[in-house]
């Protein structure tokens, strides 16, 4: 244990160094690691460059051998693929065949049936052909069954037995069947995929040529039909090909053929990846980059959180790459797909540390110097970090002993993007962090002087240290947006879809990559066809073109048309340079145009040396894959073709003729029929870009009718809201009008301090020590006669009398008339020199102050003249009782009223002078009533300044029969509010006083479930039970002072300190339940619903937290000064102030529903206190004014 | 992923027979599905018109979680299909839904009961899953999850009792790195149980077969992909389900 202990410290104290080194020298640091990162991947500029097309390598055939297993030496020249026999050499005997001379008597079909017919000869003859004692049987590659999927295919591809193809092979290499076909054109294209196919079509294979240079059709200008008889041979026999090659080429001379016949090309094919693998390639990465995405959203409280999740994808992607540099360099060359493997390496990795390493370092006290802050979080989290690294590596480690070679080599990998990424982590990352807090603290700087300069010159009369607005703090990590408000506006869906469609562009962007990818798929299908087909169609249009030539462009020698004797002109390939094949192509496929009639002539070019080029580079994988051999990552040997060409008499055609072929009606329009195969294309064009017009128009359409009309210039109107309006999106959208209409109760003359509320009455103080009760349920605000607290400044609640609001008749009218009720009016006696006295007076106030200062003389008042100028007096059960009202005791007026609280009809302020109405005692901050089982029975907590608890219990004796319930019961959870008239005889008794609860000045108090929670300056939580005032847990776990709790029947107990901290407690059992740092500064306010915990802080953030798990679900940046003002109006509707407004909150989404604006001319007036009333109202305050906001419609739509 | 097991059932079989026994499979597999989303529902239902949200939440968790459940039977049979096919000459598309049609729905409905059980029997033992709860972790899991059905498709190991060993080392870290709760282990293990019964069975009837079975009917490293399976859903059936849209 001690061993652990002190690698543990060892540990912290070396991370504490490294820490302050890394904060010390950040950008001599930031340059060692790039310019290690760029040294570990230099191997990696060796490794080949990923793609999948074949690649070529030219050997001479005279010297060929087959090259060994084993590289040999340097031979620089030599590609590393180039080892090892291939898996097949390809022969292709070329034949070119035409019918000559051409006559008008024949048909189209003779163009090619008679030519096509000859190759069963010739596979004849290659069959048999045997040089010495070898035959073809010997050499070939034999092949076996079909792939099962392939059955259609059984009938022309070749089983059991050589390789070789022809277009024999559509009449099974049967003479007589190829007779009697009637339509060859249908037996060849039959096997035809339809539509766009990427992969090579059976008639290339068999052809061996690409499918327009075959002149296979009705409509050939050329009249030539050329094709290859494909051979596969297993091994190269030098002297066996030799020969075939003499004897084809004497059986059928090509003259003047000058085709190059001593090289042999290689090809390599790498291994080709289809769509089908890549899609669970593609999941796995949406996967990993939706862990990325989660996890860098989990950074928080920093200066720019882009960067910092930059960082930190920065550094898994170069370990990553430096692991594999490494690797590479000492000589593990990456067999694995390394795509494939690298989603599980980032997860193996992962980001935790980083995130751990942010949130460890934004948790140190915000107050120490960067290089500390650095140095502790990183201290505070080294062990944590270094037992994972070590569990890790131990199961690295026990993969590399499951002796499975590709478990061996992810090990490997992982081993050392491990270590590379720790390195990473700690030089890296941990540098860009410190730069990033240090810029957070700058801008702290900077911004802390404006804020504070433009603060309102602080205001006259008595403040109270404690509850005044703080000084608008700097929000240092608004990570959030600057106007929240308006940032979640709820706007229909289909608006918000047309707005995302019009942000993006979405529409516009999809359709030009949809055109993208479709000109790629038929320029990749087959290019040369698309080429050749624009070159003929471009020749073809411009005969004049033609002629106009110049002469060198042009291909200068002319056929000699109609001349028998020389049908065998060659074209000698005069260039040295052979023209670009597209080129030669365009102008060879003219020249039949020029002279239509002529005969066709066989031609040998340079492009004829190596026409496999221009097939599909999936041609050979494919043929071979139809036999299940793979060419990933092998090659194969093509040999030189031979060449043959084929001359047949017009007689030899009529001959073979099928009778049939003659009812094939000569072509009625040659120009528009040749191009009869690209119909498809130009009919796929035409739907194309169809549907993107009409696509277009609709989304015109749409948005026309659907997008506000100021859509694109909302810049200028929109940029400056001012106060009163309603508030807009970037859109221009405005929120419906809302239907809710504050009410304004007015009456105080400064800002109001203190609200406090039963549910069916109101009570508020403003700054001058006055207090004020509004009937908030009629909506009829209660005047307190501002005269009172001038002319008699010993008195701190006044009697409050109801009137009739005529102002809004109509819109409390369904409530029940309550005019009979009975005033209540008491008040406190100061009697400021009785220290030890708890006498409670609840006296009765001048009334005459109301004639002072009623504005309108139409109020009515209830006639209680009788009590009005007789004051009476509780009796408290000390002997020392104020008899009198005490003429004036200075000093005592300007007291302001620090807490208050109101239950029934009975209103308890704390006064700043330390009274409990009028007990002159240093009572601090805070007091509550509590209805008790007995109705008539009450008690009041107090705390003070020094840290002592006082339990108070009140009595009311009243006669039984003037008891009386008012108005309907607020929502079945508080019991009916008894009345208390004026006749009550009430008594306060101060039953139990804990005298050092606390060490330090009790902050905060709260009272529930028959438990009273203090909070105080001394870091600690203690919990009283209220009957018997015994201390039952002292809760520890804040390094600050508290500043809030919350408290409710369910033994729900939160709180937060001056450390930013929040900290969940069972009531019951006095254990944490969870501890989260959420804020920068003081928490102050607290709310919990069932699921979810409500805080606040002094950066007027307001973070909703998962009240389970404690993770942060997300946060509200409030308005300056405003932070502190929320509450929760049913299980999911956060109400939260602002300047001049409140905002509703879906608290399940974080979506705002609704701001509410509170006045017109609201300029820096913030909502500083919110009070939730019980029947869906709120109220807040708004300057000297008090806000009713009733809810109505927010309610209805929740439930 | 629960029912991963069709994955690797080749399609030899009649197609009567699969229909036939495909209807009374998938039929108890639905019923199942049903009857304890109805179930459920009913308990949410009793808490009263404050838990109508929660009840709506179930069914939006539940076909989250159906929806997860497809995807990735589709994407994982696909894993599992390109074992013994090497080239892929035409059909791309056809082979991304080679499978029956029955499979990603059962996968799904699988999926969701068993996503929908974990917070289920969290809250009835009283032990909520506080454990790396956060999406992101989620994700991991699901990649690691992921890379297992990757592991057993593509690895060539020199026997299967190394390769099952192995996976079976895998899943149980996977539950120690993501759930570490008792109960997660406890249904993963009857999922693994359950499914890999109900795999013999559909094999055994002639539904599906397995190109070289090695325990019993199926492959020996089934019980560990519906383990770690269905510790994954339950991993993601456990996210506060009125949260699936997080802010910050």
């Amino acid at each position: 244990m001690t061993v652990r202990e002190r690698l543990r410290q060892n540990i912290s104290a070396a991370f504490y160094r490294h820490g302050l080194l890394c904060a010390s020298y950040p950008v001599p640091i930031i340059l060692f690691t790039s310019a290690s990162i760029l040294t570990c991947c230099y191997p990696l500029l060796k490794l080949p460059l990923p793609g999948t097309g074949p690649v070529e390598f030219t050997t001479g055939v005279r010297d060929y051998s087959v090259p060994s297993h084993e590289s040999q030496g340097n031979l620089s020249e030599r590609p590393d693929w180039y080892r090892g026999p291939p898996v097949a050499y390809i022969q292709q005997v070329l034949v070119k065949a035409a019918v000559s001379p051409w006559d008008n008597s024949l048909v189209p079909v003779d163009v090619f049936r008679s030519p096509l017919g000859r190759v069963f000869s010739l596979l004849e003859e290659i069959r048999n052909h045997i040089y010495t004692d070898r035959s073809l049987e010997a050499l070939c590659l034999q092949v076996t069954d079909l792939l099962p999927g392939l059955r259609r295919m059984q009938a022309v591809l070749p089983e059991h037995g050589c390789l070789l193809v022809s277009p024999g092979n559509y009449w099974q290499n049967r003479r007589d069947l190829f007779d009697a076909d009637p339509d060859l054109l249908k037996t060849v294209h039959q096997h035809e995929p339809k539509g766009l196919h990427t992969s090579a079509t059976l008639k290339d294979l068999l052809f061996g040529v690409p499918g327009k240079q075959t002149g296979v059709s009705l409509y050939s200008k050329k009249r030539v039909v050329t094709y290859t008889i494909t051979i596969a041979l297993s091994s190269y026999d030098a002297r066996f090909v030799a020969s075939l090659r003499a004897r084809l080429k004497l059986l059928h001379p090509s003259a003047n053929c000058t085709l190059r016949e001593d090289h042999m090309v290689h090809v390599h094919f790498k291994e080709e990846i289809g769509i089908a693998e890549l899609i669970p390639l593609v999941t796995t990465y949406i996967i990993l980059f939706a862990y990325i995405y989660f996890s860098t959203r989990k950074i928080d409280m920093v200066k720019s959180k882009w960067g910092l999740a930059l960082a930190a994808v920065v550094t898994v992607l170069s370990s990553l790459l430096m692991s594999v540099g490494l690797c590479t360099l000492f000589g593990l060359t990456p067999t694995l797909n390394g795509g494939e493997i690298f989603p599980y390496l980032v997860v193996v990795i992962g980001l935790e540390n980083v995130l751990v390493l942010t949130k460890s370092v934004v948790s140190t006290p915000v107050d120490l110097e960067v290089k500390l802050r650095i140095a502790q979080g990183l201290s505070n989290e080294s062990w944590s970090i270094m037992k994972n690294m070590a569990t890790e590596l131990c199961i690295i480690l026990i993969g590399y002993f499951t002796f499975v070679p590709a478990i061996q080599e992810f090990c490997l990998f992982a081993v050392v993007g491990l270590v590379s990424d720790f390195f990473l982590q700690m030089f890296f990352f941990t540098t860009v962090l410190s730069i990033d807090i240090r810029r957070m603290e700058l801008a702290d700087l900077n911004r802390r002087l404006p804020a504070e300069a433009g603060m309102p010159p602080p205001k006259p009369g008595p403040l109270r240290p404690r509850e005044t607005p703080p000084p608008p703090r700097p929000s240092p990590h608004t990570i959030t947006l600057q106007a929240p408000a308006f940032r979640n506006l709820r706007l229909p869906k289909r608006l918000r879809v047309v707005y995302f469609l019009a942000r993006t562009r979405l529409a516009q962007r999809i359709i030009m990559v949809g055109t993208v990818i479709w000109i790629g798929i038929l320029v990749y299908t087959d290019p040369a066809g698309l080429r050749t087909f624009l070159a003929a169609q471009v020749s073809e249009q411009s005969p004049l073109g033609e002629a106009g030539l110049p002469p060198h462009l042009g291909v200068a020698p002319v056929f000699p048309g109609g001349d028998p004797t020389s049908t065998l002109s060659v074209l000698p390939a005069p260039e040295p340079t052979p023209l670009p094949e597209n080129q030669s192509q365009g102008h060879r496929a003219a020249r039949p145009g020029v002279a239509p009639v002529s005969s066709p002539q066989i031609t040998w070019g340079p492009e004829d040396e190596e026409l496999w080029r221009r097939l599909s580079f999936r041609h050979w994988p494919s043929l071979f894959s139809y036999y299940n051999i793979t060419l990933a990552k092998r090659y194969i040997s093509i040999l030189p073709v031979i060449p043959v060409t084929l001359h047949l008499s017009p007689q030899e055609a009529i001959d073979t003729r099928h009778p049939q072929d003659t009812h094939h009606a000569p072509p009625p329009s040659i120009k528009t029929s040749d191009l009869q195969t690209d119909l498809t294309l130009y009919k796929v064009a035409a739907l194309g870009l169809f549907a993107g017009v009409v696509l277009v128009l609709l989304l015109f359409c749409l948005y026309r009718v659907l997008c506000p009309r100021n859509y694109g210039q909302n810049g200028v109107p929109h940029g400056r809201r001012r106060r009163g309006d309603l508030p807009c999106d970037e859109y221009g959208y405005s929120p419906p009008i809302s239907e809710i209409s504050p009410l304004l109760l007015r009456g105080h003359s400064m800002d109001i301090e203190c609200l406090a509320s039963d549910g069916m009455l109101l009570a508020s103080c403003c700054l001058a020590g006055s207090a004020c009760e509004a009937e908030s349920l009629l909506g009829a605000d209660f005047r307190e006669p501002g005269g009172v607290a001038m002319g008699g400044p010993d008195v701190d609640i006044f009697p409050i009398r109801r009137r009739t609001n005529p102002a809004r008749p109509a819109l409390f009218g369904d409530q029940p008339d309550l005019t009979p009720l009975i005033d209540t009016n008491f008040g406190s006696l100061p009697p400021s020199q009785t220290l030890s006295s708890s006498g409670f007076d609840f006296g009765e106030l001048v009334e005459k102050a109301y004639q002072e200062h009623e504005p309108s003389p139409t109020l009515a008042f209830p006639p209680s003249p009788p009590a009005s100028q007789q004051r009476r007096r509780s009796l408290g059960d000390q002997p020392v009782l104020p008899p009198e009202l005490p003429p004036q005791s200075n000093g005592d007026w300007d007291s302001s009223v620090w807490a208050m609280e109101l239950r029934g009809n009975l209103i308890a302020t704390g006064r700043s002078s330390g009274k409990l109405e009028i007990y002159q005692c240093d009572l601090i901050c805070c007091s509550y009533f509590l209805v008790s089982i007995s109705l008539m029975k009450m008690e009041i907590v107090a705390a003070r300044l020094n840290g002592s608890l006082d339990f108070f219990t009140v009595e009311i004796n009243k006669p039984l029969g003037l008891l009386q319930y008012r108005g309907p019961p607020g929502r079945g959870s508080l019991p009916p509010s008894p009345c208390y008239s004026s006749e009550d005889v009430i008594s306060c008794q101060l039953t139990r006083s804990v005298q050092c609860a606390h060490q330090k000045p009790i902050t905060v108090l709260k009272a529930a479930a028959g438990r009273v929670v203090t909070g105080s300056q001394d870091h600690t939580v203690r919990v009283y039970r209220l009957e018997d005032s015994c201390c039952l847990f002292t809760l520890q776990g804040h390094s600050g002072g508290i500043t809030a709790i919350y408290i409710d029947q369910t033994m729900v107990l939160a709180s937060g300190g001056q450390d930013g901290a929040i900290c969940v407690w069972d009531v019951l059992t006095g254990s944490r339940v969870s501890h989260v740092y959420g804020h920068r500064g003081d928490v102050t306010s607290l709310v919990c619903t069932t699921s979810c915990i409500i805080s606040s802080g002094l950066d007027d953030l307001i973070c909703i937290w998962d009240r389970s798990t404690g993770i942060k679900l997300y946060s509200i940046q409030q308005e300056v000064g405003c932070g502190a003002s929320l509450g929760v109006i049913s299980e999911s509707l956060l109400v939260t102030g602002g300047q001049g407004c409140v905002s509703f909150w879906d608290l399940n989404y974080g979506d705002l529903l609704q701001t509410v604006y509170l006045g017109q001319s609201s300029e820096g007036q913030g909502v500083r206190q919110l009070l939730v009333l019980d029947n869906a109202a709120i109220v807040c305050d708004f300057g000297s004014e008090l806000s009713l906001v009733y809810v109505p419609s927010v309610l209805e739509k929740l439930d | 992923m629960p029912r991963l097991e069709e994955h690797c059932w080749s399609c030899s079989c009649s197609h009567s027979v699969k229909t036939q026994e495909l209807s009374s499979a998938g039929w108890i597999v639905c019923k199942t599905g049903e009857m304890m989303s109805i179930i459920t529902a009913v308990l949410r239902h009793a808490y009263g018109s404050l838990h109508s949200l929660q009840s709506a939440n179930l069914m939006r968790r539940g076909l989250v979680l159906f929806i997860v459940g497809v995807v990735l039977a589709l994407v994982l049979n696909l894993l599992q299909i390109q074992r013994n096919v090497t080239l892929f000459p035409e059909e791309v598309l056809d082979t991304f839904f080679s499978s029956a049609w029955w499979i990603p729905l059962c996968c799904g409905t699988a999926a969701a009961v068993v996503g929908l059980l974990y917070p289920c029997l969290d809250h009835h033992l009283g032990e909520p899953h506080k454990f790396k709860r956060e999406w992101a972790s989620v994700m991991r899991c699901t990649a690691v999850f992921v890379g297992i059905n990757h592991a057993s498709a593509k690895l060539d190991f020199a026997n299967n009792v190394q390769l099952s060993l192995t996976l079976a080392a895998l899943s149980l870290g996977l539950w120690w790195t993501f759930d570490r709760s008792r109960s997660g282990f406890g249904l993963g293990l009857t999922t693994a149980f359950l499914a890999t019964l109900i795999a013999q069975l559909l094999v055994y009837n002639g539904i599906y077969q397995y190109t070289s079975p090695d325990f019993l009917y199926v492959r020996s490293w089934l019980p560990c992909i519906f383990f770690s399976g269905g510790v994954t859903v339950g991993n993601i059936g456990r996210q506060p389900g009125s949260t699936f849209v997080f802010r910050n």
